[in-house]
């Protein structure tokens, strides 16, 4: 495997590649496999272990698997364009559908194993986490990939001209630092649940979001970033499918009117600001139980160990934050290639927008599983692409760490930052339903809190956990100013955004909205037809 | 949460040190993993896949601590239940086969 070695820089910490992949769930693997074969080296890093980490590891995922005959993919574009706010594009549904129906089919090739239906044809359309994430390993480690797991990236390398040109990071278990010079990096950290304890989602802390936007990067409907998953009280799983089976009710039994998993969420979500809801799958089947328990096993592993049967006894709920996990905003893409406004740098999976196949509503249950492995996929291979333009010599550019130097200040405690962050973004009656008087209130706050992280950015620290949970808080801190500034700026309420004092939809919203800056955040608006120009200036300081 | 690593049970092949997303164990010469950072643990109830000989027990509580009996956790088959479900380990089936979601997806 030759190609694929890596050589070592005149520094000795640092080593090369073509093209750095940052993230190892989905998009990220596959970001990784399509620019092995175009036939660049690639290094992939992730904060823990790719196959294992990220939320489809954990949870599994439905995908937007859908023949390519004109009637499925119509009603399949139409479904959610409405539920969205009608901020997708047909032309970027219409791709990704394409290339969800290749991929899946090439998944089949490599061996996973799909069900049969009863008609004896395979069934496509969802995916075993575990499963699906440890063949993407074992295919990408064939395609020569390396794969560096425990290791966090902390912060790009840019080069004089700005460009992206690798990243550093740290190796969480032994503490050593690395560097990785490479011609072009794709960003695949996934979205930002804000340690929540959704599914799988305490790795998604918006990382990826802070490093582009040191680089320059910026984003692209950060308003859509509040969505809330079910689990039981007590759990973690935030599988929410089987809730479409489930009564919500009382502590006493008495159902509450209108609450349900789907459109009844925002009644789970008011009456959990009141009192405790408790759920019951009482509409599933005898015959449906067995199917689910085959189809989700995740789903009934805190009811097995807790003892509660939840098709007969009634269970404590609540709603957790996935944030843009399966909100739907994240890294504004330029072009077809998933490039970002920074060259040299792209975007993939939950890092990256998804409101151009689902405006805003979210991309769970289908579309953020076929995106992910589309944007995965365009993004490899136009890296691959563009780092073999940049050629050899590349390797040889000065590079800096991106973003402003910090002051090498005494750290603070990133769990207290932490918390502090927790305390804007996951109440119900801030987040789930928005106001103008509550977001500036939080938005004051937070502005704060990242004047107070600066500090932590650098850390100098020798614990690693210690450095990469520093990191992990500003991250959040940010994305939290991020969401909220560009929430205050979407004067209505369309898509999962719910604003109480614009509580309808204003049809001359029907834009993106666009944000991004650190010491000082800006918005801005964008119209939906066209993805690069025309930028109003909404808020804060333009550029 | 992580609640157990089973002396008797760990061979001591660190996979669960490897692939914990939030590295919360800490490899240790001549013994099992020790739960390291219990607190960073995000019940996403992996490490269970992937011990090859079912040493591991992840209690369903996100946040509270729970005390657990070993031997009551074996008895009741709920060491290595996960393992068992998702069909990894010699001569199971995998229960990525076995998806019969569309059966229920017809009914919404
Ligand atoms: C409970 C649950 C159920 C879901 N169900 C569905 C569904 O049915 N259908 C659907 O379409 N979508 C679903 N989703 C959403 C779907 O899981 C995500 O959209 C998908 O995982 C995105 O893939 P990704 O590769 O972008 O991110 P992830 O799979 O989250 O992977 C991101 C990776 O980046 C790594 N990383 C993070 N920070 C760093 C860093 N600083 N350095 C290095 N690596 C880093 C992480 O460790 C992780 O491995 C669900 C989500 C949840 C939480
Ligand atoms: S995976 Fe299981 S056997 Fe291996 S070290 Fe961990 S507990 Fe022990
Ligand atoms: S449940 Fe998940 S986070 Fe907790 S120890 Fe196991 S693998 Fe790590």
């Amino acid at each position: 495997m030759e190609r694929n070695q890596i050589s070592s820089a005149s520094d000795s910490n640092s080593i090369q590649a073509d093209v750095l992949v940052i993230g190892g769930g989905p998009a990220g693997t596959w970001a990784a496999w399509t620019a092995a074969s175009e036939g660049a080296k690639v290094i992939l890093v992730d904060k823990g272990y790719c196959g294992t980490t990220g939320a489809t590891a954990s949870a599994g995922t439905g995908i937007w698997y859908v023949a390519p005959d004109p009637t499925s993919r119509e009603s399949a574009m139409a479904s959610r364009e409405a539920l969205g706010g009608h901020l997708a594009h047909r032309d970027w549904m219409t791709r990704v559908l394409d290339r969800t129906y290749a991929n899946v089919h090439l998944l089949s090739d490599w061996g996973y194993p799909f069900p049969v239906d009863d008609t004896g044809h395979p069934y496509r359309n969802s995916l075993q986490g575990p499963e699906y994430m440890r063949l993407m390993r074992r295919k990408i480690k064939q395609a020569g990939v390396i794969v560096l797991d425990q290791s966090p990236a902390l912060s790009l390398l840019v080069d004089a001209e700005g460009a992206v040109a690798g990243a550093t990071g740290i190796h969480r278990q032994t503490g050593e630092r690395w560097q990785i010079q490479a011609n072009a990096v794709v960003i695949a950290t996934g979205g930002c649940a804000f340690l929540s304890k959704a599914l799988g989602c305490n790795v998604l802390t918006g990382d990826g979001y802070l490093m582009a936007a040191e680089a320059g990067a910026d984003f692209s409907g950060m308003e859509f970033s509040n969505a809330y998953g079910i689990s039981p009280a007590f759990s973690t799983v935030t599988k929410t499918l089987f809730y479409n089976w489930a009564s919500f009710t009382d502590e006493d039994g008495t159902v509450i009117p209108e609450a349900g998993s789907q459109k009844g969420r925002s009644v789970i979500a008011q009456t959990l600001l009141k009192k405790p809801v408790y759920a019951i799958l009482d509409k599933a089947t005898e015959e449906m139980r067995s199917i689910m328990r085959k189809a989700q096993p995740n789903f009934f592993l805190p009811f097995d160990r807790a003892g509660i049967d939840p098709f007969t006894q009634r269970f404590p709920v609540t709603l957790r934050l996935e944030g843009t996990v399966r909100g739907t905003g994240g890294i504004r893409i330029v072009d077809q290639t998933c490039a970002t406004a920074v060259p040299g740098l792209y975007a993939a999976g939950d890092a990256a927008t998804r409101e151009l196949i689902c405006g805003g509503f979210t991309g769970g249950g289908s579309h953020n599983a076929a995106w992910a492995t589309s944007s995965g996929y365009w993004s490899g291979q136009a890296a691959a692409l563009y780092a073999r333009s940049l050629g050899q010599k590349a390797l040889q550019r000065q590079v800096k760490q991106a973003g402003t130097p910090q002051a090498n200040k005494p750290t603070i405690d990133p769990k207290a930052v932490v918390e502090a962050v927790q305390a804007e973004v996951f109440p119900y009656d801030r987040n789930y339903f928005r106001s103008q008087s509550r977001l500036v209130d939080s938005l004051g706050r937070l502005d704060s809190l990242w004047q107070e992280v600066q500090t932590t950015g650098q850390d100098t620290s020798n614990d690693p956990t210690q450095v990469v949970q520093a990191r992990e808080a500003a991250a959040m801190v940010a994305t939290a100013r991020w969401m909220y500034r560009s929430a205050i700026e979407r004067r209505e309420t369309r898509g999962m955004h719910k604003y109480i004092d614009y509580p309808e939809l204003d049809p001359t919203q029907q834009h993106h909205l666009i944000s991004g800056g650190l010491d000082q955040v800006w918005v801005k608006s964008q119209p939906i037809a066209n993805q690069t120009e025309d930028l109003k200036v909404l808020a804060g300081v333009g550029r | 949460m992580i609640e157990l690593v089973s002396a008797s049970r760990c061979i001591q092949c660190n996979l669960c040190v490897n692939v914990c997303p939030t590295n919360v164990f800490e490899q240790r010469d001549d013994q099992p993993p020790q739960i390291a950072r219990q607190s960073d643990c995000q019940t996403c109830f992996i490490c269970e896949v992937y011990c090859p000989v079912d040493a591991l027990y992840v209690a369903p509580d996100a946040d509270a601590n729970v005390v657990v009996n070993e031997s009551t956790l074996a008895e009741t088959g709920l060491l290595g239940s996960y393992r068992a479900n998702v069909g990894w380990g010699a001569g199971r089936q995998k229960q990525a086969q076995q998806d019969q979601s569309f059966h229920l997806l017809k009914k919404l």
